[in-house]
């Protein structure tokens, strides 16, 4: 009986049934596919258009010596002259203090949350990050204003914006340093406890150096991330066209200020200015961009 | 000069060490770090809410539903939210619309069309739009970009200008439609990033299985890939929006300030404030505690709006999380 079953049928009927795709099918899926790497192209468009058009108009100031020693001070809305050194500098001293600031708290925060897992403070740390995370930058800057200048009396100041761009760094550092430690392998730190090595010294020597080059990578995005920041500064330091080194008195310059005030200069040097002032930021910022990356390719955690 | 120890008191040596005290030391630095956060955070809304609250108390009009801004006059302070929070919304809205399409065909790009040479550099790209910091977007956006999608924008309103969001709005390219695009392309990278990783999470099988069944590389695509990154993806696109509810100078830099007691427009091509600008722009004004307060009390506002919407976005991927382990 099982002979007779077993008899395979004529293979046409079997072709019969595997209907070839329709058409409609196959224009739908090859519309599916130029729709999406229209996307792709779409993308591409603003970041080169912002790169070529800061490029083209600003690349002539930058590419003088004065724009990089000098001050705008005695420099008038009508005269060309002059360089972004002091807005540089204060830009640097910002975001310097607000780095040595959040590497220590972000760094220690992102250890606590990964190898003192069993602690009861880490569920609303993560919590808080996240919030850290969301934070609009200018409400970081009012928060300082209010800590800072209302409750405590000090004026508007250089270091009042590190504090404020405080807040915008750590949630970067912690969540980059969180990544990195969790994908040290368990296998490294279990070998260490076996061999009778406490869990400080595994974190300091074993968890760390294999985890470092992301940290670093981590920490670089935080700066670049804040090196452009805009808001706070509105609120927490006055401009000035002179070199000003001291972040606890008086007006400072930066380079994001400096951009915004030379685009309310209407006539070219003012313009010619905002534009190259935008070139140097996205050049620090890109070149910290870079280097990050640079960082976590050539000596990444190995996995 | 040998010293002496009696047996008893000898101190210990560095290899008899338990670690007990660098374990302390460590564990101490680590949760004083996390100590330090979470009190900041508390802070951060304790300060807004107390610097807040006394200009609120003395505000003459509704705070929450009064289209009115003057805090002139601090004995009669009059300020409410309800124009910002529309221009807000809107343009976060409006560029939250056009970035997600756009981000999920970059993240179905990257993750099932590119070969693999090319997945790598595109992301990479796309993250670079996130380096460039946001005043440049902003300037770029109002002298380069405004008069290119003028005509889009002029287009639209003479087409669907009966419905009152294409309504007629100013002359000036600096309306919610421009911000609206120059925010599009901002959150565009934070919006990819999370959409791309979930979306390359979906198990290999379950697309085979799509493809063996004979469905096209679309239908796989519509059938397992997108269903399954859903989550994800509305969680990335409501990060985006929380970004762009936030987003300060370069809508400040486009945005043209409407006259005051201007009749409300609602439409995309009318100019406004949002919380945001409409507290970088007054930021030379803060010169007494019940005027400050007023703006800080607009800035309270964007930061419950944003907390918001941030908690939404996580609270959809964790939900998944938690059915997919």
């Amino acid at each position: 009986m099982s002979i007779k079953t077993a008899t395979p049928r004529p293979p046409t009927r079997v072709q019969h049934t595997l209907k070839p795709i329709s058409r409609r099918r196959i224009i739908v899926d090859q519309l599916a596919r130029w729709l999406i790497l229209a996307a792709c192209v779409l993308a591409l468009i603003p970041l080169a258009w912002v790169l070529f058009t800061v490029v083209s108009r600003g690349i002539d100031l930058v590419l003088s010596l004065e724009w990089w020693t000098q001050s705008q001070r005695n420099i008038g809305p009508r005269d060309y002259g002059g360089g972004a050194a002091a807005a540089i500098q204060g830009s640097l001293i910002q975001v310097g203090i607000a780095a040595l600031i959040s590497i220590p708290i972000g760094v220690l925060g992102g250890i606590y949350l990964v190898e003192y897992k069993e602690k009861k403070l880490t569920k609303p740390l993560s919590f808080m990050v996240d919030i850290l995370t969301g934070i609009p930058s200018i409400v970081s800057g009012l928060f300082i204003y209010a800590l800072l200048i209302t409750t405590l009396g000090a004026s508007r100041m250089g270091f009042a914006v590190s504090l404020a761009l405080t807040l915008l760094m750590i949630p970067v550092v912690v969540r980059g340093t969180e990544e990195m430690l969790r994908i040290v392998p368990n296998e490294l730190r279990e070998a260490s406890y076996a061999l009778g090595v406490p869990r400080y010294r595994t974190i300091l020597k074993v968890v760390i150096p294999t985890s470092i080059s992301g940290i670093i990578t981590a920490i670089m995005l935080g700066i670049a991330r804040i090196m452009g920041e805009t808001a706070p500064l509105l609120i927490l330091v006055g401009y000035t066209s002179s070199f000003n080194a001291n972040p606890f008195s008086g007006e400072q310059a930066a380079l994001p200020l400096m951009i915004n005030v030379e685009r309310g200069n209407p006539l070219p040097p003012g313009q010619d200015r905002a534009w190259a002032a935008a070139l140097t930021l996205i050049l620090i910022v890109m070149a910290l961009n870079l280097g990050a990356r640079l960082i976590s390719r050539y000596s990444g955690t190995k996995k | 000069m040998t010293a002496f120890y009696p047996p008893d008191t000898e101190p210990k040596t560095k290899t008899r060490s338990t670690g007990r005290g660098g374990d302390r030391t460590v564990a101490f630095l680590t949760s004083s770090a996390g100590i330090a956060i979470i009190v900041t955070v508390v802070l951060v809304g304790v300060f807004l809410l107390w610097r807040a609250i006394p200009s609120v108390m003395a505000d003459q009009v509704s705070f929450l539903f009064s289209r009115e801004w003057d805090v002139s006059d601090t004995d009669d302070l009059r300020f409410g939210i309800l124009d910002l929070l529309y221009t807000t919304v809107l343009s976060s809205v409006f560029a939250m619309a056009l970035a997600v399409p756009v981000a999920i065909g970059i993240a179905l790009y990257i993750t099932q069309y590119a070969p693999l040479k090319l997945a790598k550099p595109v992301a990479y790209v796309v993250d670079l739009l996130a380096a460039v910091p946001s005043i440049i977007f902003g300037l770029w956006g109002i002298i380069v970009l405004a008069p290119f999608i003028q005509p889009v924008a002029t287009f639209l309103n003479s087409t669907l200008g009966w419905i009152p969001l294409f309504g007629d709005g100013i002359k000036s390219p600096g309306t919610v439609f421009t911000a609206g695009v120059v925010l599009a392309i901002m959150i565009l990278p934070i919006i990819t990033a999370i959409s791309r990783e979930v979306v390359d999470q979906t198990p290999l099988l379950n697309k085979e299985a799509a493809l063996a069944l004979g469905a096209t590389k679309w239908e796989a695509i519509k059938m397992v890939v997108l269903p399954f990154g859903k989550p994800g993806i509305i969680s990335a696109s409501m990060l985006g929006l929380g970004r762009a509810l936030g987003e300060t100078i370069a809508v400040m830099i486009i945005l043209s300030k409407p006259a005051p007691n201007a009749d409300f427009n609602p439409s995309l091509f009318a100019g406004g404030e949002t919380f945001a600008s409409k507290i970088a722009n007054n930021a030379a004004e803060f010169d007494s505690p019940e005027k400050t307060g007023a703006y800080i009390a607009a800035g309270l506002v964007l930061f419950i709006l944003t907390f918001v919407v941030n908690a939404i976005a996580r609270w959809v991927i964790n939900r998944r999380k938690e059915y997919s382990e």
